[in-house]
């Protein structure tokens, strides 16, 4: 090995050290003990496909990943289809010099706390909220809103459609808009070329947010705990009941390696696209 | 067609500022929950958080576990990024790989693992296992940023370094990082507010010790109460006070 080689094993040494001492090896943990069973309150190591015949055979347990898959499908979906306006609303017609602000005010809320956010929607959905003092003036409701699947949707497409406006426009800005230019001068109309030349060209910058999203949505403990009420449960939920209820660290295991499963899932199905250095 | 994308900004607005709306407003509220009918203006919940020991405690173990696991994570990845950047390594693919890989894997599960682990080895949750956790969250971030901020013109400054006899660590502390700086303000940056402001990890890694996230978590289980809000609403202040100095410094710059 020459010293060059050396010295630079020495300096990725730490970084990939840690990673697999802190994330390759806790994960294989958690693979096996996911083949593992309870019997009373001991963990029993063995090899058995149980937890997973459990998780997609027991419809309360199915339930939650069914749950967990509508849910961010709707947040992904409803997220991109407000983010893109607005992204494309503050790229073209916001007066460029004011176009740094308008960004940085569409993503402000995005540094409140997440706690906190999930709280305040509570607060604006609840039965007493603003929104439903709105209705009331206007002689409606009110509605039943927080504590619902309809809170949790409305917590997370808040929280995204922030993160997707920065992905977006991030892509929009880098569009010369001679492309638009040259499919109107070629005889597209305004929509044809929407749709065949802009839509196409920004797809990379929605793939990669719209996977990012669907990422950090199905794995969220928080929103769902806090928005959603005790009718009906996501994976995450239903993985911390596991845990802590019954300390049943086996099924909470198995529940986290098919989340990770079905993420990797949503990687393969978009990976085309995705351009995550991009971020 | 103007009008009508003004319009959408509008609203898009107001949707994106309507919690925190909420959360600042009823902060300020002289009654007992934190919805209308607005009953006044108070700061009596700022006062009551301000001087709560437990919420005052976790303010610093938030902040020591977000500083020190954003230095650990700024230094690994900085030099790893240093090394793939240098050196052709072989399998530096499958490297870079590995060490981007804990980006797309929810929190929850890293946090699950290394509970199990820890477990296993009979090490206690606390703030220390919290910050382990958060390195692995921002070691992929702070990676990637320096990775990619790694260009030419910086590789030949530091070639001409070692070739006037520069020691690497040398090359390292006056060339690169000096060079780097603005990509390693703003990865160090990135990682504190994550680690500041994550929750799973530090729920299930910490026990009598715990973070402010958590703490508000604890709060939030006692019931609605416009000291929630207070606290919201200044760990919100602080933040986009932080991020809008940075914008300003950052174009002042540019």
């Amino acid at each position: 090995m020459s010293r060059e080689d050396r010295l630079g094993w020495g300096l990725v040494a730490p970084a990939l050290l840690w990673t697999a001492a802190f994330f390759v090896l806790p994960f294989l943990a958690m693979l096996a003990l996911s083949f593992a069973h309870m019997e009373g309150r001991e963990v029993v190591h063995g090899f058995s496909f149980g937890n997973y015949v459990k998780a997609f055979g027991d419809w309360s347990q199915l339930k939650a990943l069914v749950n967990s898959i509508e849910i961010t499908l709707t947040v992904t979906v409803l997220s991109v289809l407000l983010a893109w306006p607005l992204a494309a609303t503050i790229a073209w017609s916001v007066p460029p010099r004011w176009q740094r602000a308008a960004l940085l005010a569409a993503i402000l809320p995005f540094w409140t706390s997440y706690v906190v956010r999930s709280y305040s929607w509570a607060l604006v959905l609840g039965k007493t909220g603003v929104l439903n003092r709105g209705f009331g003036l206007i002689g409606l409701g009110p509605y039943e809103m927080a504590s619902t699947r309809f809170a949790t949707v409305i917590g997370f497409t808040h929280f995204f459609v922030m993160l997707l406006t920065l992905t977006i426009y991030a892509n929009l800005v880098q569009l010369s808009p001679n492309y638009l230019r040259a499919a109107q001068d070629l005889g597209a109309s305004r929509l044809r070329a929407f749709v065949h030349v802009i839509l196409p060209l920004t797809l990379p910058g929605i793939v990669t947010g719209a996977f990012v999203t669907f990422t950090l949505c199905i794995g969220d403990y928080i929103t769902p705990q806090i928005l959603g009420g005790n009718n009906e449960l996501t994976l995450p939920q239903l993985i911390m009941l596991q845990m802590g209820r019954g300390g049943n660290f086996p099924m909470a295991s198995a529940l986290s390696v098919i989340l990770m499963a079905v993420v990797t899932l949503a990687y393969a199905a978009c990976a085309r696209w995705l351009r995550l250095d991009r971020l | 067609m103007k009008r009508l994308s003004f319009l959408y900004l509008a609203l898009a607005y107001a949707f994106i500022f309507l919690p925190v709306a909420v959360l600042v407003v009823f902060s300020f509220q002289d009654g007992r929950l934190p919805v209308p009918p607005f009953q006044g203006v108070t700061l009596k919940w700022y006062e009551k958080v301000l001087s709560d020991e437990g919420l005052m405690t976790a303010l610093g173990h938030s902040a020591l576990v977000a500083f020190g696991s954003s230095g650990v994570a700024l230094a690994l990845g900085f030099l790893a990024a240093h090394g793939l950047a240098r050196v052709a390594l072989p399998g530096s693919l499958l490297m870079r790989g590995l060490l981007i890989a804990p980006m797309t894997v929810s929190y929850l599960i890293i946090g699950l693992g290394l509970l199990t682990v820890f477990n296993q080895a009979g090490i206690k949750p606390s703030l220390v296992a919290t910050g382990i956790g958060h390195v692995v969250i921002n070691l992929p971030l702070c990676f990637a940023i320096c990775f990619a901020a790694m260009g030419d013109h910086q590789k030949s400054a530091e070639r001409a370094a070692r070739d006037l006899g520069a020691s690497e660590v040398q090359v390292l502390w006056h060339i690169s990082a000096p060079m780097l700086a603005p990509a390693l303000a703003a990865a160090f940056f990135l990682s504190v507010t994550f680690s500041w402001d994550e929750f799973i990890i530090a729920f299930l890694l910490t026990r009598f010790e715990v973070t402010l996230p958590v703490e508000i978590w604890s709060m939030l289980r006692s019931g609605l109460s416009p000291a929630t809000n207070a606290i919201g609403s200044l760990v919100f202040l602080v933040s986009a006070l932080v991020v809008i100095v940075l914008e300003t410094l950052m174009r002042r710059k540019a």
